[in-house]
């Protein structure tokens, strides 16, 4: 809880590299037995009936459907790219995807592919997934997949500098990388899997956040463990505490390893009872994930049919 | 409907068989009440009559105690402790199968949310048996020497607040330890000892040894005053626990009380906020605050009392507030008109004495017994809401500036059950609790239990432990045998 009257200013508080640690020390830490345990708590939520189907029309409608393989190839993206406008071909009242998440060099193929279609393309950069290289490099990564047209950036962190304290670093990179992003929306990965404890998990939030972040993103998905429950709560309090101190809304991701129906509710259920019911659209949390939509889709149908397809019955594109 | 509401999600009844009308549990049958007198039991969130429980008179008190005193004699004081350990393993196992209609069944009878009697209270119940029974051929080994000796016949009465959870706590060591028992339910939460007596039938434990006496006050009287128990263990109000300890001074019988309490809440300005504030909810929203350790004085340190208040407002804005059987329910009923009725008056006396209060929106329900979660700010010591026990859903907020002040502030009080410590530092944590005059001491959480660790208070919050190695004592007499090498 940070209230707004005791929140420096962004110029105060970047000033250094002591400067900047002293205020995300001084943030409240975060016991990690109480932490999981709430998370826990939520799982327990029991969303039934209308409440259901809702739920999980919300969640197909907040997919960043992804793919970042070394083995992507057009025909894979263009597939992605159908799939991601109409995911059930025989219900078209299924709502279509968020976004089509994609590596750089794929942005010119998923762009004509999503014309018209209302879904973004979000293109992973600055030397995704591990954040290893210059400066020049990540801006160049960045600048060249806005120029191919991407509407969302997804960045990594540099977590090595996270680690080793050199905060105003990690935050001139992100406001760097901002500024090449343009139009695009930013979200900032923190790859919540290296920097291993709650604690750090809420600094680098606020890091992202101070440094201009759209969003923040919970992994890359190359990292085990990725997306967590608990992680996400701590994000979410962290982007509802801002909120509280600047008025300023930032989006959360949950990304990596979240593959069923009841996970992707449970997240849903934690937006719900930590940020609140603002952030409860694809314009302020998504998923990103790949094999979570067929779940989503056999749940649908199941709940609209009354009978369980079968994974026959869902495209795996 | 919102755009997230969740639909109701209502647990089934169906799993439960309640009958019209129930008997006393004496000498392993259900026996008629020799008075004759019957009285109703209802469900508090709806006021539904749910059955007609036997008042037990002094006729029927005799039996059981005789039917007790008669399974010691010849059955329970010659059982090996290997034996006893198996009958607790089996109504440990019993009480797991049963869990689901066990869980239901206290809902119903209690007005308690499902989620609580579901993942809290009947765990516990079965575990408190597991526990106890690997105790009963251990006793040597509990440090009251090679041999202790069980008391004799135990006469126990127990609170509404968690009736199948209290009953484990007495009936699993007394039974270990080699006594036989006459238990008393409070009045308005009968059904689930019942059907405990049903588990006893069907574990085949030796009839006699363990006796349920439905009654009210007038019951309790009787079985306290008899002449033939050996050991009193009572859980509930200072009030009656004075009554308790006066009727056995000058007695053979021995005495365990676990009675009311008034514990601290002390936030540091170093404290996880976020979960603290959920040790907040959770020490004194978890069942309708109807809990004797319950966190209701929250000290906060001033540096911190705005963020502390503002989160905590927001998130008692999510607690759902409802049918207890919906398991989305956070906050259920409130067990009695008569508890309603004096959390009420407590709440206008906060009021009146200058008291700031405060609720989150939340619509009651038209039929039962509610009241909506409450936070007092600007409280100070003088206040009653900051002294007396409300025992409801109610918490008063105080503030500190250091921490000898919030030591001093938490220990004025002439209860001493339990505290709770919220600091990011552990010196502090342990300085907190090796000077709070509290039984138990949470330190970053609030409200865990478990059948390992002794739960008992200081000053007027009584006297024993019950759990754990010091539980086992109050069931025993000390072997005092010197052995030589």
């Amino acid at each position: 809880m940070v209230a707004s009257t005791s929140l420096p200013s962004v110029a105060d508080v970047t000033r250094s590299d002591a400067d900047l640690q002293a205020f995300l020390h001084g943030l409240p830490g975060v016991d990690q037995v109480g932490a999981d345990a709430r998370a826990g708590e939520l799982a327990t939520r029991s969303i039934k009936n209308k409440s259901k189907a809702r739920a999980i029309d919300l969640a197909i409608s907040m997919i960043d459907l992804t793919t970042l393989e070394g083995q992507d190839t057009p025909g894979k993206v263009r597939a992605l790219c159908a799939k991601a406008k109409r995911p059930d071909p025989v219900d078209p009242s299924t709502p279509a995807v968020a976004a089509v998440c994609v590596y750089g060099d794929m942005v010119g193929t998923a762009v004509p592919a999503l014309a018209g279609s209302g879904i973004n393309v979000a293109a992973v950069a600055t030397a995704f997934p591990s954040g290893r290289a210059s400066m020049a490099v990540k801006l160049a990564d960045t600048a060249d997949a806005v120029a191919a047209g991407a509407d969302e950036i997804d960045m990594v962190i540099d977590r090595g500098a996270f680690l080793s304290g050199r905060f105003l670093q990690v935050f001139e990179e992100i406001v760097a990388v901002k500024q090449a992003c343009g139009d695009a929306h930013l979200k900032v990965i923190l790859e919540t899997g290296e920097l291993a404890t709650y604690d750090n998990v809420r600094r680098a939030s606020w890091l992202a956040m101070l440094a201009g972040a759209d969003f923040i993103k919970t992994s890359t998905g190359k990292i085990s463990p990725a997306a967590t429950r608990p992680v996400t709560m701590i994000m979410l309090q962290a982007v509802r505490d801002y909120r509280e101190a600047t008025g300023l809304m930032v989006g959360v991701k949950p990304a990596g390893g979240i593959k069923s129906t009841k996970d992707a509710i449970r997240y849903l259920v934690l937006v719900n009872e930590t940020a609140g019911i603002d952030w409860l659209c694809p314009e302020w949390f998504r998923f990103g994930a790949s094999s979570l939509l067929n779940d989503l889709l056999m749940q649908r149908r199941k709940l609209h049919t009354g009978q369980y397809s079968g994974p026959d019955y869902v495209t795996i594109d | 409907m919102s755009l997230f509401e969740y639909s109701p999600a209502p647990e089934s009844r169906t799993v439960v068989d309640i009958a019209e009308s129930y008997d006393l549990f004496i000498g392993g049958q259900m026996v008629e009440p020799q008075d004759g007198t019957r009285f109703k039991t209802i469900s508090p969130s709806t006021e539904e009559v749910l059955a007609e429980v036997a008042e037990a008179g002094e006729r029927d008190v005799d039996a059981a105690v005789q039917a007790a005193r008669v399974a010691y004699t010849r059955v329970w004081s010659r059982t090996s402790g290997r034996e006893r350990g198996k009958y607790l393993f089996r109504i440990a196992r019993l009480v797991q199968e049963r869990a689901r209609e066990l869980a239901v069944l206290e809902t119903l009878d209690n007005g308690k949310p499902i989620r609580e009697t579901r993942d809290v209270d009947i765990p516990l119940v079965a575990a408190h048996f597991f526990y106890h029974a690997g105790w009963a051929d251990k006793l040597g080994y509990a440090g009251l020497g090679a041999n202790p000796r069980p008391l004799g016949v135990a006469a126990q009465i127990i609170p509404w607040n968690f009736p199948l959870l209290m009953l484990a706590w007495k009936v699993a060591p007394a039974l270990a330890a080699g006594n036989t028992v006459v238990l008393k339910p409070a009045e308005t939460t009968p059904l689930t000892a019942l059907a405990f007596a049903e588990i006893c039938q069907q574990a085949d434990l030796p009839a006699g040894v363990v006796n349920i006496v439905t009654g009210a006050g007038e019951t309790g009287r009787l079985l306290v005053e008899h002449p033939d128990v050996d050991k009193i263990a009572f859980t509930g109000s200072t009030e009656v626990g004075r009554l308790i300890a006066a009727s056995v001074a000058g007695t053979a019988k021995k005495a365990t009380l676990e009675l009311g309490g008034k514990a601290a809440n002390i936030v540091f300005d170093d404290a996880p906020i976020d979960q603290a504030v959920e040790g907040i909810v959770r020490g004194v929203f978890f069942n309708q605050g109807h809990v004797c350790c319950a966190g209701t004085r929250l000290l906060v340190q001033e540096s911190v009392v705005d963020d502390v208040i503002d989160s905590l407002k927001n998130r008692l804005g999510t607690l759902r507030l409802g049918d207890p059987m919906d398991k989305n329910t956070d906050i259920g009923a409130i067990n009695s008109a008569v508890q309603l009725r004096r959390i009420q008056q407590m709440s206008e006396v906060g009021e009146a004495e200058g008291a700031t209060r405060w609720s989150p929106a939340c619509t009651l329900p038209e039929r039962g017994f509610w009241f909506a979660p409450t936070v007092f700010t600007d409280v100070a010591q003088t206040h009653r809401i900051a002294r007396e026990e409300i025992f409801g859903p109610v918490l008063s907020v105080l503030t500190f500036r250091t921490p000898d002040e919030a030591l001093a502030k938490a220990n004025n009080t002439p209860y001493g059950l339990s505290a709770g410590v919220w600091t990011e530092k552990g010196s502090r944590i342990l300085w907190m609790a090796q000077h709070l005059r509290a039984g138990v001491v949470w330190a970053n959480t609030f409200n865990h239990f478990d059948p390992t660790s002794p739960f008992g208070g200081y000053k007027e919050s009584g006297y024993g432990r019950e759990g754990g190695r010091h539980g086992l004592a109050a069931y025993l007499v000390a072997d005092e045998t010197e052995v030589s090498a």
